[in-house]
């Protein structure tokens, strides 16, 4: 019983010391320099794809997460219409700013991706994707040099705060990184973010914002919002770069 | 003539500071989805093999619950695991450590021979003449350096999406990227079981030697 209080006690020690330097400024630069060291490591290969699943691998279910919907009355009118007044609109840093409805993003040339997601907290979900490449509409836009990462603009709030998320433009160019519109060969339901959903498929699941109303090429995140480049990035200081 | 190796000591103290902050700070991050499926996916209680308990804050890092602050601690120090894992190999196979004091024998794997190291270990007698370490011991650190510590960090970047691409067949050889993730908790307990062991013998064992042992080296023939 007094070994056992012991190494409690020391336990506790260790993690209370832990939290303390996690809480200090060298500490915080020590993480985001191993944040950078990892997405260094994983980008030594290039553009390698994801696996692309059958079928069959499917789950039964695509669990919806985080946001499971948007409270407002302009998403109920959009959901009740079916999306079809629904507006994606490309800003930014780009030399033709865009406007998709739905219809447009449907007629782009679409990739269809069975894949994976995995959630940051451990679960994991497969499921068939369409959709067009990011990078078919940055291309169309037409980056200006200074882009460094895309935003993505969210209808959803959660506990008071518009979600939005970012990405760096080698994400935004990987092939498998899509503008979903469809689950399972189906409009992509509520819970999965409809009308429209990012997939970016080497990073967890919160990166993958849902609800999405706009695309904006920026040079620097550090003015938005909380400055960190991302919902949970600012409110819970979760990693900017997802892929670890 | 020494007995451990600066590079053996050295490694062996940073390697406990790694392992203790992963571990710890794999707690907070099991109590995120307490639940542990095989295959290619899982997110019910109804498909997990098993739904871990919840850790208390003082056995987590931080200490308390911060998914975010126990991933920051836990993708930094696994930088300091893996690379102090391989120097050691490496200098564990320049300085024949690894052929002359871990790699086993044809004969001690006689079953008699077995038979009496067992029976000698449950009486609690650790003595042996010749090599350095005994059968059991050679076994049991062969493993923990050979295939749980590897295994740890193999399973660990079998989980991370940004490592997917180039570990595909791996992962699919396992069953999945949830197996990854069962694979990699199982790995943490076992050497978690290793830890605990480990103590318990040295203990057990001329602590205070094996300590002196494993901090200035320590002499042949010294006591």
């Amino acid at each position: 019983m007094q070994r056992r209080g012991l190494l409690a006690g020391a336990a506790a020690f260790l993690a209370a010391g832990c939290s303390k330097v996690a809480e200090s400024s060298p500490g915080r630069s020590l993480f985001e320099t191993a944040g950078r060291w990892h997405r260094g490591a994983q980008r030594v290969f290039g553009d390698a794809l994801v696996t692309e699943y059958a079928k069959a691998d499917i789950s039964p279910f695509f669990r919806g997460n985080g946001s499971t919907g948007v409270d407002t009355p302009e998403y109920a009118a959009h959901q009740a219409a079916g999306f079809a007044d629904w507006r994606l609109e490309v800003t930014g840093l780009v030399d033709t700013p865009l406007s998709f409805s739905l219809d447009n993003i449907r007629k782009l040339p679409q990739r269809t991706q069975i894949t994976r997601h995995d959630c940051v907290e451990g679960w994991s979900a497969i499921g068939q994707w369409t959709g067009p490449q990011l990078a078919t509409i940055l291309k169309g836009a037409g980056l200006k040099p200074e882009a460094r990462y895309i935003v993505f603009r969210c209808a959803d709030t959660l506990s008071g705060a518009r979600y939005y998320e970012s990405i760096d433009l080698d994400d935004a160019f990987h092939p498998q990184t899509i503008i979903a519109h469809s689950l399972n060969g189906e409009p992509l339901p509520v819970i999965n973010g409809a009308p429209l959903r990012l997939r970016v498929e080497r990073q967890l699941g919160y990166k993958h914002a849902k609800y999405l109303t706009g695309i904006e090429a920026v040079a620097s995140f550090a003015d938005i919002a909380g400055g960190k480049g991302g919902y949970w990035e600012d409110r819970s200081d979760y990693q900017w770069y997802a892929g670890i | 003539m020494k007995r451990h190796a600066l590079s053996t000591r050295l490694w062996h103290w940073v390697n406990l500071v790694c392992v203790v902050i992963l571990f710890m700070s794999g707690l907070n991050i099991s109590n995120a989805h307490p639940r542990l499926y095989w295959g290619k996916w899982g997110f019910d209680a109804a498909d997990a093999w098993l739904i871990v308990p919840r850790f208390p804050e003082w056995s987590t890092i931080p200490g308390y619950y911060s998914l975010a602050g126990a991933r920051d601690w836990h993708t930094l120090m696994v930088w300091p695991f893996a690379l102090g894992l391989l120097m050691m190999w490496i200098a564990m196979l320049a300085n024949r450590h690894f052929k002359r004091d871990l790699m086993t024998t044809r004969e001690e794997w006689r079953w008699s021979a077995i038979r009496r190291d067992i029976a000698k270990h449950l009486r609690l007698d650790f003595h042996h003449e010749g090599s350095k370490l005994n059968f059991l011991q050679k076994l049991t650190y062969g493993l923990v350096l050979g295939v749980i510590l590897p295994g740890m960090i193999v399973t660990g970047m079998g989980i991370s999406p940004g490592m997917e691409p180039y570990l595909a067949p791996l992962i699919e050889l396992v069953g999945g990227r949830q197996s990854m993730r069962s694979l990699h908790f199982i790995c943490a307990w076992a050497l978690f079981g290793f830890f605990v062991l480990h103590v318990v013998l040295v203990l057990l064992s001329h602590p205070l030697k094996q300590m002196r042992a494993m901090i200035t080296g320590g002499r042949e023939n010294a006591a």
